[in-house]
């Protein structure tokens, strides 16, 4: 390449950036690979197909599909109505779409439970008229997720639909589309791919969150007890296979996630592309 | 004649009706209201519900004061780290070519898909007393996990990309003539990179140390795995809020709370001013 021969640094800032990576990142997360063929075969396969194990992972998928659902829906809609319209205040609801990025998990998981607990005031509100409880159930979870979810969802569609080339609807309407059929046949198709992602990307955050679930989730073994919680479990017991043995099976779903994850970002790249 | 036609078309099919556009609007708004703006103001009401003077003396409390030293010393130790390793990062990957550039690039986001429980998890594999280097530290007498240094590698794994992820896509896009320019010129490879690159990626570089300092301010899962919550010692603002929480002292969880509610009111105003300053910054050059 010609540029390095004029451009200094090149030894310093890959050694240093491969050095610091290494150290920081790769290999304390290479002790959970390692540790775990500690383990034999059979022993990871009890403690992965232990009943209260398998009930975690049911409770943290379940929940955060849920909750990626529900948060790619509303999600859209606040995209598009930030995107398409101007009303009052417009600023300030972009600008706190982000506040589940910079408030604390803990400080969202205790406000979340202090609202949705059946003492709480719309935990009380939704006990006496629809006999429904959200707090200390897997609702609960859900609802927290959706709140972690929401800046993923609307960051990810928000600049496809700004990008949105105007002149394709323009096109479908002067050619005697109705709008709901410019909608469904062209924004929509195009706008996928991102909105997907956002699907993607809060459902991968939502099986490993923590700190804003805890509080509000009731925690109870095989009803509302997720994988991560099980995890600190299993170490507080001072069960390290246990806890090993999870946490590769949560690590290694991850990874295929992200896969997932960047194999749509280039399907989205690509369709754009092509626009 | 055509603008007639294409205003009617703007008319009848651009825009949504009216009726569609307002119930649109006050499903997203009412949304956004639920999640995050009650929540919100619900943390600074809790925190004051027993008035001024418990919110305050709440604040005053020794492990209180304990814990927002730690969360400040905590931050500065990991921010300027993650930022110095950022900048050379993104410099390595935006300005020379070599083998392995996606792979690295790859691994530097590996820490954003790592649940943060299993972020903790790993450095208690590696330190605890069970740990590979964990009898090598007892016996020095060096306590990693359930102390300060732990609670410092967790959040500096945690933070990891924040910087460098903002930087690499904006230095990959400005190219390198300018600097190119400025070293055929005869500066020092220090003297371009202040003069030339510093002042081009500067909101950028401020808006990733922006990101990574309310992450590591606030980091909680991760944290709480290592730390082992010793009150007054190894307790962070966010453990501090989560302990108050468990004893039923409300008042205490809600002041910790208003205060880290506090920084993601500025993270989020600052955030807004910095990508103005970006969306005007690029406009310029």
């Amino acid at each position: 390449m010609s540029q390095s021969r004029i451009m200094p640094g090149f030894r310093p800032t890959v050694s240093f950036t491969v050095f610091y990576l290494s150290l920081v990142v790769l290999i304390p997360l290479s002790t959970l690979v390692f540790k775990s063929f500690e383990l034999n075969f059979d022993d990871y396969v009890n403690i992965i197909t232990h009943k209260r194990v398998v009930a975690a992972f049911r409770v943290s998928f379940t929940t955060a599909l849920g909750a990626a659902v529900i948060a790619s829906f509303f999600g859209f809609i606040v995209a598009w109505v930030l995107t398409r319209y101007s009303f009052a205040g417009k600023r300030f609801f972009h600008a706190i779409i982000d506040l589940p990025f910079a408030l604390p998990t803990a400080v969202a998981g205790i406000v979340l439970a202090t609202i949705f607990q059946p003492s709480g005031f719309l935990g009380k509100f939704l006990k006496q008229n629809f006999d429904l409880q959200i707090g200390f159930k897997p609702a609960g979870i859900v609802v927290a997720l959706i709140f972690i979810s929401i800046p993923f969802v609307v960051r990810t569609v928000e600049p496809v639909l700004q990008e949105f080339d105007s002149r394709m609807e323009e096109a479908a309407s002067s050619l005697g589309a109705t709008r709901w059929q410019v909608f469904t046949k062209i924004i929509f198709p195009n706008i996928f791919p991102a909105l997907l992602t956002g699907f993607a990307l809060s459902f991968a955050r939502g099986v490993g969150e923590y700190g804003s679930v805890i509080f509000i989730a009731g925690n109870l073994p095989y009803v509302s007890e997720i994988v991560p919680l099980l995890i600190i479990t299993k170490l507080e017991q001072y069960d390290m296979p246990g806890a090993t043995a999870i946490a590769l099976t949560m690590l290694v779903i991850s990874f295929l996630l992200l896969l997932m994850i960047n194999l749509l970002q280039h399907w989205v790249r690509k369709r754009s592309g092509q626009l | 004649m055509s603008a007639a036609i294409s205003t009617r078309v703007h008319q009848s099919t651009l825009d949504d009706a009216n009726w569609v556009r307002w119930s649109l609007i006050t499903i997203a708004l009412g949304f956004v209201v639920l999640f995050l703006c009650v929540p919100l103001v619900l943390v600074i009401i809790q925190a004051f519900s027993k008035g001024f003077g418990a919110y305050f003396s709440a604040l005053s409390q020794p492990d209180m004061q304990a814990a927002m030293r730690l969360t400040l010393l905590t931050a500065l130790i990991t921010v300027p780290l993650n930022t110095v390793f950022g900048v050379a990062a993104a410099w390595a990957i935006t300005r020379f070519e070599f083998r392995g550039k996606d792979l690295l690039i790859t691994l530097i986001d590996l820490p954003f898909s790592v649940s943060p429980v299993i972020s903790g998890l790993i450095f208690v594999l590696m330190f605890g007393a069970q740990g590979w280097f964990g009898s090598w530290f007892v016996e020095h007498d060096i306590k990693i996990i359930f102390a300060v240094p732990g609670i410092v590698l967790a959040t500096l794994f945690i933070t990891f990309p924040f910087v460098a992820r903002q930087l690499i896509p904006l230095m990959q896009e400005m190219g390198s003539e300018e600097e190119e320019a400025a070293l055929s010129l005869g500066a020092s490879g220090w003297k371009t990179f202040f003069l030339i690159t510093l002042p081009n990626i500067k909101w950028a570089l401020l808006y990733g140390v922006l990101l990574c300092n309310a992450r590591a301010m606030g980091e909680f899962g991760a944290v709480s795995v290592v730390s082992g919550h010793i009150r007054g010692m190894t307790n962070t603002l966010p453990l501090h809020v989560e302990v108050s929480y468990n004893e039923y002292d409300t008042v205490s969880a809600f002041a910790g709370a208003s205060i880290l509610a506090g920084l993601a009111i500025v993270t989020l105003i600052l955030k807004t001013l910095l990508e103005w300053k970006q969306r005007t910054n690029q406009a310029t050059v």
